[in-house]
């Protein structure tokens, strides 16, 4: 869902409708042949603007929307180191969803217009926050899961076309790593620690795995536009690539933190020199995606809340620089 | 567009940043704020949140002159048939010494 809109109604792509219009695709096409980078005041076909403003916008609101889950155990961490980890990495998820918009404007959609798709559900958001938090175990769970397919991800998101998104995803990956690591460790301390606290890495774990691996989007099979995407190279690799890697890193991770992941298809396959997995469950993916997971409207109205309840800050700040800026012109 | 959607946006602000001492600073993305003051400190909270910085300008975004794509060649493209502006142009014998 970070790098696939394929859930949605695909972007149509317009014959060149003059001579010259189709000189100018053809130079971009060989500019991205080449590994050019695209940046924000160059030509480029006005579906390729548009996949990437939706592909940006969504990415974004999932940094954003990511950040209520854990938001939710603040109050509750079990200690203050671990309640300072979860703060900072909060605030980096906000960050996150700051750097995504910035690069996004920089194709002339506007921040406004953005933030009232979320909130009207126009643009969508990662599945995966559409569920609930509802142990301790979850925070460590959602930083080893949730930010761990995220970065597999964002690594192949980094080497994009588009400038500003690349540089974008750069920066994100750079402090990914810390997320993932202090979910993993949280997850060891359980692991070390009661029966209990056994018991509850394990249900966090079950519930969460099958949501992760949705995170990559639809299987190829069923992502017939991602096509055009890969040719433009704002994709570098397939959903179910992503899936894989994701999947041959993460089981040897539960191996070692002595827990079984919940799909008994799930095996080492010689041949391939990947795991095997199961089926994954389509229909509760496009359930939550359409606006009936276990949170989507709890989301949504925090989201809202959250901004009407800041308005008069920026209503106030408004007025008091336009009284500043008459002063100075007095 | 609903109310929120219509609520003026605050301007947009270019975000430069030194890393260290004897670097130049950067460009780094963008930040909405409603004066410089405010843009400084969402600078300061979204950029720098690992000692990525030691020095920030931020610059309203309108007040940047930029170059177009299209005018690359009549601005670029002189300078590449100039391969005299370049040290390796010139042969100078070893025996000279280093130079
Ligand atoms: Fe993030
Ligand atoms: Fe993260």
């Amino acid at each position: 869902m970070y790098g696939d809109t394929s859930i949605q109604k695909p972007i149509e792509i317009a014959e060149p409708t003059s001579e010259e219009q189709a000189r100018l695709e053809e130079i971009f096409q060989q500019k991205i042949d080449d590994n050019i980078k695209i940046e924000p005041q160059e030509w480029m076909p006005d579906a390729y603007r548009k996949t990437l403003v939706r592909q940006m916008s969504q990415h974004a609101h999932s940094e954003v929307i990511g950040m209520q889950p854990e938001g939710n155990w603040l109050s509750r961490a079990p200690s203050l180191r671990r309640k300072v980890i979860l703060l900072a990495k909060i605030q980096d998820e906000g960050g996150h969803g700051l750097y995504i918009y910035s690069a996004a404007e920089t194709l002339g959609t506007t921040r406004a217009k953005m933030i009232e798709q979320l909130q009207t559900g126009k643009a969508k958001y990662s599945s995966i926050f559409n569920y609930p938090a509802l142990s301790w175990a979850d925070m460590g769970t959602i930083g080893w899961l949730v930010d761990g397919a995220a970065i597999t991800n964002q690594v192949a998101l980094s080497r994009g076309s588009y400038g500003p998104y690349s540089r974008a995803m750069i920066r994100i990956c750079k402090e990914e790593s810390f997320h993932q690591r202090q979910g993993y460790e949280l997850l060891l301390t359980l692991s070390r620690g009661s029966d209990e606290q056994k018991e509850m890495l394990q249900e966090s774990v079950n519930r969460f795995w099958w949501p992760s691996l949705m995170m990559f989007g639809p299987n190829d099979a069923d992502s017939p536009h991602s096509a055009q995407s890969m040719k433009w190279k704002i994709k570098k690799k397939s959903n179910d690539q992503l899936r894989q890697e994701f999947i041959d890193a993460t089981v040897p991770q539960a191996e070692f933190l002595g827990i079984t992941l919940p799909d008994p298809d799930l095996k080492w396959n010689e041949e391939r020199g990947h795991y095997d997995y199961g089926q994954i469950d389509w229909e509760e993916f496009g359930n939550v995606i359409n606006g009936n997971g276990p949170c989507n409207k709890q989301r949504v109205a925090a989201h809202l809340k959250a901004h009407e309840e800041g308005a008069w800050v920026r209503e106030a700040a408004g007025a008091y620089a336009e009284k500043q800026q008459k002063k100075q012109v007095a | 567009m609903t109310e929120q959607a219509k609520e003026q946006e605050w301007p947009l602000w270019e975000v430069f940043i030194r890393s260290k001492a004897g670097l130049d600073h950067k460009h780094c993305g963008s930040v909405h704020a409603s004066d410089s003051e405010m843009a400084m400190e969402a600078a300061r909270d979204v950029y720098t949140r690992r000692s990525e910085g030691i020095s920030i300008w931020v610059v309203p975004s309108n007040a940047i002159t930029a170059s177009k794509p299209e005018d690359k060649e009549s601005l670029f493209e002189p300078a590449d048939d100039k391969i005299y502006r370049h040290p390796t142009f010139y042969d100078i014998p070893k025996g000279a010494g280093k130079m």
